[in-house]
C-alpha cells in the first residue's frame, strides 16, 4: 500500500486565533482515515487546506508522495482529491446534472454536451451504487439523496482521495448504514478517504486508522482496532465527557402545555406539514420530539410560538392561546430557543447589549415603559455574559464577532434569564463546543428541577433520550410513538424515526 | 416548450379578442392599429434589452438598480457618437458606456461588497449629473445647440417581411398583404392583421438584432458552459466556487453584460425610437425594465412579454389618449374576470372588493369622455404597478441573489 | 479595551478621509477636463459660499434634504428603501399649500393643520407601496419609483385643473396663497438681533428650526423606543425580528406610512417660508439628493445633518463657478463622486471592523 496523501507540520493563523498548529497525517491508499476531534479543534481547517480552499502559514502537503501547493480548489481538484461537505453544496434550483457536471461541463462545440453526461453520470451512478435520476431537481431531493449527489459530483472529477467532512451529521442510522456501504466499496475501489467526524462509535465502524486532533493539533494517530470509544474521547477532549442525562422525577401536577389535535395545513392543499398532533406537558417535564429533519418539528416549533397559523387547540397554563401573537406568547413566558440561531436569534452585527434586547422588548426588565432602560440593559448584558460565562470584552462587542459556541451560551442565558415556564429549544447544542454543550445541559436540567416544561428537539440522539422525560417520535409531521427513553437505544429511536420498526 | 408555445399563442388570441371588442364598442381605432403595434414593438425594445440587462446580472446574484443609470449613460452616448460618427457607432458607444456605468457597480457590489441597491441607486443619481454635466461641457463648447439635447442622428435602415408587410427588394416592391387586409375593417381579423403588420413591417435592423438578444439570451444561460457556470454564482455561489467556478469572474460578466444591454436599450432610445439624444428620454424605462424581469420570473420569454404589455402601454398614451381611456374598459374586463375566479375559489370578500373596483373604473369610464393630457402620460407607470401587483408573485429568484459574496463565504 | 475605543474613532475618521480623498480627485479631473484649474475652482467656491448670503441659502437648500433624508433613513433602518420620498413630498406640498389656504386658524395651530395634511398625504401616498409590498409581495423600490412618476403627472394635473388660483393672472400657475396664520415665520428678524445684516433676496427657513428638532426625535424614537428597536430590528434580521414577536408584516407597512408622512413635511419649508403657495417652480429632485444625504449621513441624524449642509454648500457654492466660465454643474459631479466612494468606505471599514473585533475577542479569551 502506498501513501496518498501526507501532511506535515501544518500550520494556519487566523486574526488572532491559531486554527492549526503543527498537524501531520499520512492517508493509505484504500483505507477509511478518520479524522476526529471536538468542534472547534480545527478539523474543517485541515480539511480546507488540503482542498485548496485556505493556504497553510508552514508546512508541506504531498500527494502521492509529490509535494504540492494549491492555490485552490482547482488545484485540488488536479491533483484527484474531492471533498464531499457537511452543508451541501448544491444549488437547489439546479438538477443533478447540472450539479454534477458544473465546473467540468462536457463541451460539444459551444454547447454543453449533456447527452454525454447524463450517460457518463449515470454509469457512474451504477458503478458505485449510488442510483439517482438525473433530471431531477436537488431541491425535490432528501437529505441522504442529496448526499449521493455530492459524491457523484467528486467522482466525476475524477477524484482518487475523497475527503468526507461529517457526512453522518444529517443522517438517520440507516442512511449512515447505506453510506458505509458505499465507503467501503470506495475503498475496495483503491481510493483513499478521509471521514471527519466527533461520533467515535461510528469512527470505529469504519475507519482503518485514526487520527486525533485538539486544539489545533494532532495528539494520535491510530489503529482503528486498538482503541476502544473512551480511549478516543478522552483524547479527543484530554478529560471526560459530558453525559446529557437528567435525574429523578420532577414532573408536577399542572400542565403547562397543551396541544390537541393540531395541524397545519398547506395551501396546495397536499399532505399536512404536522397532522393531528396532541399531547400534554407538564411543568417539570421534558419532552424529546425526535424525527429525521423535515419531518414536522420545525413546524411545529413554529406554531407552538404562532409564527404559523395552524387547525386544533393549544393551550398555555390551561388557557387557549390560539388567538395570540407572537409577542403576547413571550409575554406570557414561553421561551425559545430556535434551531439556526444566526437566523433567527441574533442580529449579527448588533452588539450583544441589543441581542439581549431581542425577544424581551416588552416589558421588564429591559424596558421602562416604551423606553428602554439602558443602564439596567448594560448591567443585565453583562450577568448574563457572566452566568453563562459568554467569552466576550464587553456587552458592546458585536454578536458576529463571538464564536458560535459562546453565541449559542448568549441566547440560552438570554432566555433563561425571564424563567420562562416553557421553554421550547430546537437543537440548543448543536455546533458548540464539548464545554458549552456541559453548560447548557446543566442549565436545563436546573431549570426543570425549579418547574419549567421544555419542549426539546435534536438531531443528536443521545442529547434526547438523555435529557428527555418522554419522546415524541414524529415522521411526516405525524407523531408515531410514543417511548420511554429509560429503556430505548439510538438504534431503536433511529429505526423509529424512519418508520422502520 | 411546446405547450408554453400553445399557452401563448391561446392568451395572445384571447387578448387580441378582447381589444377588438373594446375598440369596436368605443371606436377608439388606434387600440389595434397599425400604428400602434409598431409603436409599441418600438417602445418594448428598449424594456426588453433593459429586462435581459437585468436578467444576466441577477442571474449572477446580483441585483441592478443601476439599469436606469446605464440606460441613462447609453442613451448620452448613443446621442453624442451618433451625432458625430453616425448611428451604429452610436449604438456601439451606447454599449460600452452601459458597460461602464455597470462596471462601476461592479467594483462596489462585487468587490467591495457594497449593498446591491443602495450601489445601484448612486448609480442612477451619479449617472443623470454626470450626463448633465458632459450636456453643459458640450453646449459650452459650442456643439450641442442646448444643454439638455443633442443634435440629430442619422437614422439606421428598416425592412419587412416580404410577401405580407410590404418593403423593396432588390427593386421588387413587395405586396403588403397584412396591410390590406387590416384596411378592410373586418372584426378581429383586420385587428389581427393590423397588428402583424405593425410588428413585421418597416422594423428598424436594431429593431430585429434587440429581439433576437431574446432567444440569444436563453442559448447563452441555460446551453452553455459560460451560462451555467454564471448561473451558479446567483444560486450557490460557495458551492460554485468549490468547484472551481471564478464566481467574481462570472459576477463581473453578469453585471458587464448587464451594462452593454442596458446601454443598447438607452442607445436605442436616442438612435432609433427618436433620433436625438434629450434629457430625461429614458424616464424610468430601466426601472420598467426590471419590472419586466420580475414578470416575467428571470426568464427571458417572459420578459419578453412583460416588455410587450409596458410598451403597448406606453404606445396607447404617446399616440392617442382616446386608446387610453378605452383601456379603462380593458382593466374593467380583466377586473371582471378576476371577479369570476374569485367566486369559483369561493373568495367572496376579494370578489366584492374587486368587483367593487370594476364598478368603480367602469363609472369612471362613463363619466370621463377625455382622459387629460397629465393623466394619460402615467400611462405606463399605472400599467406597470397593476401588472407587478396582480401578476402571480410566485418568483423563483436565483437563490443568492443580492446577497454580497465573498470568497471563502466570509461576511 | 481602550485600545478598542481608540481604533473605532480612527476607523470612523478613515472612512470619510478616504472618501474625501477619491471624490477630491474625481472633481479635480473633472474641472482639468475643461481646462481650468482645479484650485482656482474650489477657491472661487469657498470664497463665494463662505458669504453671509450664500450660508444663507445653504441652510434653505440643507432643510428639505436634512427632513426628506430622516424619511429616507426610517426605512433604512427597517431594511427597505423608501425612494418614493419626492413624490411623497410633492404631494405633500400641493395639498398642504391648497387646503390650507382654504381656512383659516391662529398661527400656531394653522401650521400645524397644514403640516398634518401634508404628512397624511405624504403617509397614505407611501402606505400605497406598504401596501402591495405585504398584500401582493411587490418589491417596494419599483413601487415606490412608478408612484414618483405618478405623483408628477397627478400633481400637475391637479394643479393645472382644480388647485390653480384663477384669480390671479400670471404665467406661473400656482394655488391661492397661504394667509399670514399659515405662513412659517422667517428667521431672518432673530439672526438681525444677532447682528446678522440683512441679505439681498436672502433669509433663513424657519423650518430650519423644525428640522433640527425633527432630528432629536428620530434619533430618540430610533435608538430610545421599543418602536425604534423593533424597527431597527426588522431591519438587521427580519426573520429574528419575527421569532422575536415583532409583526413584520405589519412594520413594513408601519415603516413606509411613517416615511411617507415625514416626507410629506419636505416640501413645506418653500411652501410655508417662501412662496407661500404651491406653483410650478417647486423645486425638484429634492428626494434623489435626500437619497444621497441619507447614504452618506449613514442613517444617523447628526450625519444626516451633516451631509444635507455639505451638499447645500457645494450646490450653493457652485455657482459661482459660472464667473470662471466652468460649468457650475460640476457639484453634481462632486456628490455623485462623494457619495459612491464614501458607501464603499463604509462597507470597507465594516468589514474591517468586525475583524478588528475578533482580533480583540480572540486577544481578551486567550487572556
Amino acid at each position: 500500500m502506498s501513501v496518498a496523501v501526507e501532511l506535515r507540520h501544518i500550520s494556519k493563523r487566523f486574526p488572532g486565533v491559531i486554527a492549526n498548529k503543527d498537524v501531520s497525517m499520512s492517508v493509505e491508499t484504500g483505507t477509511v482515515h478518520a479524522l476526529v476531534g471536538e468542534n472547534g479543534a480545527g478539523k474543517s481547517t485541515v480539511m480546507k487546506i488540503l482542498y485548496g480552499m485556505q493556504r497553510p502559514d508552514s508546512g508541506e502537503i504531498l500527494v502521492n508522495g509529490t509535494t504540492v501547493h494549491f492555490k485552490n480548489p482547482n488545484d485540488a481538484i488536479e491533483a484527484s482529491i474531492g471533498m464531499v461537505h457537511q452543508h451541501f453544496m448544491l444549488a437547489d434550483n439546479f438538477t443533478v446534472l447540472e450539479n454534477v457536471i458544473l465546473g467540468s461541463e462536457p463541451q460539444h462545440g459551444i454547447t454543453i454536451d449533456f447527452a454525454a453526461a447524463r450517460t457518463k453520470v449515470v454509469e457512474m451512478a451504477a458503478q458505485y451504487g449510488l442510483e439517482i435520476d438525473p433530471d431531477v431537481l436537488v431541491e425535490e431531493l432528501g437529505v441522504g439523496q442529496r448526499q449521493r449527489v455530492e459524491i457523484l459530483k467528486v467522482l466525476y472529477r475524477g477524484a482518487r482521495i475523497l475527503i468526507f467532512d461529517e457526512p453522518t451529521a444529517v443522517l438517520v442510522p440507516q442512511e449512515v448504514d447505506d453510506l458505509f456501504n458505499a465507503l467501503k466499496g470506495l475503498r475496495a475501489q483503491g481510493m483513499a478517504i478521509i471521514f471527519i467526524s466527533h461520533k467515535l462509535d461510528e469512527v470505529l465502524r469504519v475507519a482503518d486508522d485514526v487520527t486525533v486532533i485538539r486544539a489545533g493539533s494532532t495528539v494520535a494517530e491510530v489503529k482503528s482496532k486498538d482503541v476502544t470509544a473512551r480511549q478516543l474521547a478522552e483524547l479527543m477532549v484530554g478529560s471526560e465527557l459530558p453525559q446529557p442525562s437528567t435525574h429523578g422525577d420532577t414532573r408536577r401536577p399542572e400542565i403547562t402545555l397543551a396541544l390537541k389535535d393540531v395541524s397545519i395545513p398547506t395551501k396546495s392543499g397536499s399532505r399536512d406539514l404536522i397532522s393531528h398532533v396532541t399531547f400534554n406537558l407538564h411543568a417539570g417535564e421534558v419532552v424529546g420530539i425526535a424525527g429525521v429533519e423535515g419531518n414536522g418539528q420545525a413546524e411545529l416549533v413554529e406554531a407552538i410560538m404562532g409564527l404559523r397559523d395552524y387547525t386544533g387547540v393549544i393551550e398555555f397554563s390551561a388557557a387557549n392561546i390560539n388567538d395570540l401573537s407572537v409577542a403576547h406568547r413571550r409575554d406570557l413566558g414561553i421561551g425559545l430557543i430556535p434551531e439556526d440561531r444566526q437566523r433567527q436569534a441574533m442580529m449579527m452585527e448588533s452588539p450583544l447589549w441589543e441581542n439581549r434586547i431581542l425577544g424581551h422588548q416588552r416589558g421588564k426588565p429591559v424596558m421602562n415603559g416604551f423606553v428602554l432602560d439602558m443602564k439596567t440593559i448594560m448591567t443585565d448584558t453583562k450577568s448574563i455574559m457572566e452566568e453563562f460565562d459568554v467569552r466576550a470584552p464587553g456587552p458592546q462587542t458585536l454578536a458576529a464577532a463571538l464564536s458560535g459556541g459562546n453565541q449559542q451560551k448568549f441566547i440560552v442565558g438570554r432566555e433563561m434569564s425571564k424563567a420562562p415556564s416553557l421553554l421550547v429549544a430546537s437543537h440548543p447544542t448543536r455546533g458548540v463546543d464539548v464545554g458549552a454543550q456541559g453548560a447548557i445541559w446543566e442549565e436545563l436540567r436546573r431549570a426543570r428541577e425549579k418547574g419549567m416544561a421544555i419542549v426539546l428537539i435534536s438531531a443528536d440522539l443521545e442529547e434526547l433520550i438523555g435529557m428527555s422525560d418522554r419522546l415524541l417520535v414524529m415522521l411526516r409531521g405525524v407523531v408515531t410513538a410514543e417511548l420511554d427513553p429509560a429503556k430505548t437505544t439510538p438504534e431503536q429511536l433511529g429505526s423509529a424515526m424512519t418508520g422502520a420498526s | 416548450m411546446k405547450t408554453k408555445a400553445v399557452k401563448f399563442l391561446r392568451y395572445a388570441t384571447i387578448l387580441v379578442f378582447v381589444l377588438a371588442i373594446i375598440r369596436q364598442i368605443t371606436g377608439a381605432s388606434d387600440l389595434t392599429s397599425v400604428g400602434t403595434a409598431s409603436a409599441a414593438l418600438l417602445l418594448s425594445v428598449p424594456i426588453v434589452l433593459a429586462g435581459l440587462g437585468g436578467l444576466f446580472s441577477e442571474r449572477s446574484g446580483v441585483v441592478n438598480i443601476g439599469l436606469e443609470g446605464m440606460m441613462v449613460m447609453g442613451a448620452w452616448a448613443g446621442g453624442m457618437i451618433g451625432t458625430k460618427h453616425g448611428p451604429w457607432l452610436g449604438l456601439l458607444a451606447a454599449i460600452v458606456f452601459g458597460a461602464v456605468g455597470a462596471l462601476v457597480h461592479a467594483i462596489a457590489t462585487i468587490t467591495f461588497g457594497v449593498d446591491h441597491v443602495v450601489s445601484g441607486v448612486a448609480i442612477n443619481i451619479i449617472a443623470m449629473g454626470l450626463v448633465r454635466y458632459l450636456s453643459t461641457l458640450l453646449y459650452k463648447a459650442g456643439t450641442w445647440q442646448g444643454p439638455s439635447q443633442s443634435p440629430d442622428v442619422n437614422s439606421i435602415g428598416t425592412n419587412s417581411l416580404p410577401v405580407l408587410s410590404g418593403g423593396n427588394y432588390f427593386g421588387w416592391k413587395s405586396p403588403d398583404l397584412l396591410a390590406s387586409l387590416a384596411e378592410k375593417h373586418w372584426f378581429f381579423i383586420s385587428d389581427l392583421a393590423a397588428i402583424l403588420r405593425g410588428i413585421t413591417g418597416d422594423l428598424s435592423y436594431v429593431t430585429v438584432l434587440a429581439i433576437a438578444m431574446v432567444p440569444l439570451s436563453l442559448f447563452v444561460l441555460w446551453k452553455t458552459a459560460f451560462g451555467l457556470r454564471l448561473r451558479s454564482a446567483g444560486e450557490a455561489p460557495i458551492a460554485a466556487e468549490s468547484l472551481g467556478v471564478n464566481v467574481y469572474a462570472m459576477k463581473y460578466a453578469g453585471v458587464l453584460i448587464s451594462g452593454g444591454l442596458a446601454g443598447l436599450g438607452g442607445g436605442f432610445l436616442a438612435i432609433v425610437a427618436a433620433n436625438h439624444y434629450q434629457e430625461n428620454q429614458v424616464a424610468g424605462r430601466g426601472y420598467i425594465g426590471l419590472a419586466a424581469l420580475l414578470f416575467g420570473n428571470y426568464r427571458p420569454g417572459g420578459i419578453m412579454m412583460g416588455a410587450g404589455l409596458f410598451g403597448f402601454a406606453d404606445a396607447l398614451q404617446l399616440r392617442d389618449s382616446a386608446s387610453v381611456h378605452a383601456l379603462i374598459l380593458l382593466i374593467v374586463v380583466v377586473l371582471a374576470a378576476l371577479v369570476v375566479r374569485d367566486i369559483r375559489k369561493g373568495k367572496i370578500v376579494k370578489a366584492a372588493l374587486t368587483f367593487a373596483f370594476a364598478g368603480l373604473s367602469l363609472w369612471y369610464f362613463m363619466a370621463v369622455k377625455e382622459l387629460p393630457g397629465q393623466l394619460v402620460t402615467m400611462t405606463p407607470y399605472i400599467a406597470t404597478l397593476l401588472i407587478m401587483s396582480l401578476a402571480s408573485q410566485r418568483l423563483r429568484m436565483p437563490a443568492a441573489d443580492g446577497i454580497p459574496y465573498r470568497r471563502g463565504g466570509l461576511r | 479595551m481602550k485600545k478598542l475605543k481608540l481604533s473605532t474613532v480612527a476607523l470612523a475618521i478613515a472612512g470619510p478621509l478616504a472618501a474625501a480623498v477619491v471624490s477630491i480627485t474625481i472633481s479635480s479631473l473633472a474641472v482639468l477636463a475643461s481646462h481650468k484649474s482645479p484650485i482656482d475652482a474650489y477657491k472661487t467656491m469657498w470664497d463665494f459660499g463662505t458669504t453671509s448670503g450664500s450660508l444663507m441659502q445653504m441652510l434653505n437648500t440643507a432643510t428639505p434634504y436634512y427632513i426628506a433624508a430622516l424619511a429616507i433613513a426610517i426605512t433604512f433602518r427597517a431594511g427597505l428603501f423608501n425612494i418614493g420620498v419626492e413624490g411623497q413630498l410633492r404631494l405633500g406640498a400641493i395639498f398642504g399649500a391648497y387646503l390650507g389656504a382654504k381656512f383659516i386658524l391662529p398661527p400656531v395651530l394653522h401650521i400645524i393643520a397644514i403640516m398634518v395634511i401634508a404628512m397624511t398625504i405624504g403617509g397614505l401616498w407611501a402606505a400605497i407601496a406598504g401596501y402591495l409590498k405585504v398584500k401582493r409581495g411587490v418589491s417596494e423600490v419599483i413601487s415606490t419609483i412608478m408612484l414618483n412618476s405618478l405623483a408628477g403627472g397627478l400633481s400637475s394635473y391637479l394643479l393645472a385643473n382644480y388647485f390653480v388660483d384663477r384669480t390671479t393672472n400670471s404665467n406661473n400657475m400656482s394655488t391661492k396663497t397661504l394667509p399670514a396664520s399659515g405662513q412659517f415665520p422667517d428667521l431672518m428678524p432673530l439672526l438681525n438681533k444677532f447682528g446678522v445684516e440683512d441679505q439681498p433676496g436672502g433669509g433663513v427657513y424657519g423650518m430650519l428650526v423644525f428640522a433640527i428638532a425633527l432630528g432629536f426625535v428620530f434619533w430618540f424614537v430610533i435608538n430610545r423606543t421599543r418602536f425604534g428597536f423593533e424597527l431597527r430590528a426588522s431591519g438587521s434580521n427580519p426573520i429574528a425580528a419575527r421569532f422575536s414577536g415583532v409583526n413584520s408584516k405589519r412594520m413594513v407597512f408601519v415603516a413606509m406610512a411613517l416615511s411617507g408622512a415625514v416626507a410629506g413635511l419636505a416640501g413645506l419649508p418653500a411652501v410655508l417660508g417662501e412662496t407661500h403657495a404651491f406653483n410650478m417652480g417647486f423645486r425638484t429632485g429634492i428626494g434623489f439628493s435626500a437619497i444621497a444625504v441619507a447614504l452618506l449621513g449613514r442613517n444617523n441624524p447628526l450625519g444626516m445633518g451633516i451631509s444635507a449642509l455639505l451638499f447645500g454648500f457645494l450646490e450653493v457654492s457652485s455657482r459661482s463657478l459660472e464667473l470662471i466660465d466652468i460649468a457650475p454643474e460640476t457639484y453634481v459631479i462632486m456628490q455623485g463622486s462623494i457619495l459612491l466612494s464614501s458607501v464603499i468606505a463604509y462597507e470597507v471599514v465594516r468589514r474591517y471592523k468586525i475583524t478588528l473585533q475578533s482580533k480583540e475577542l480572540a486577544k481578551a479569551v486567550a487572556e
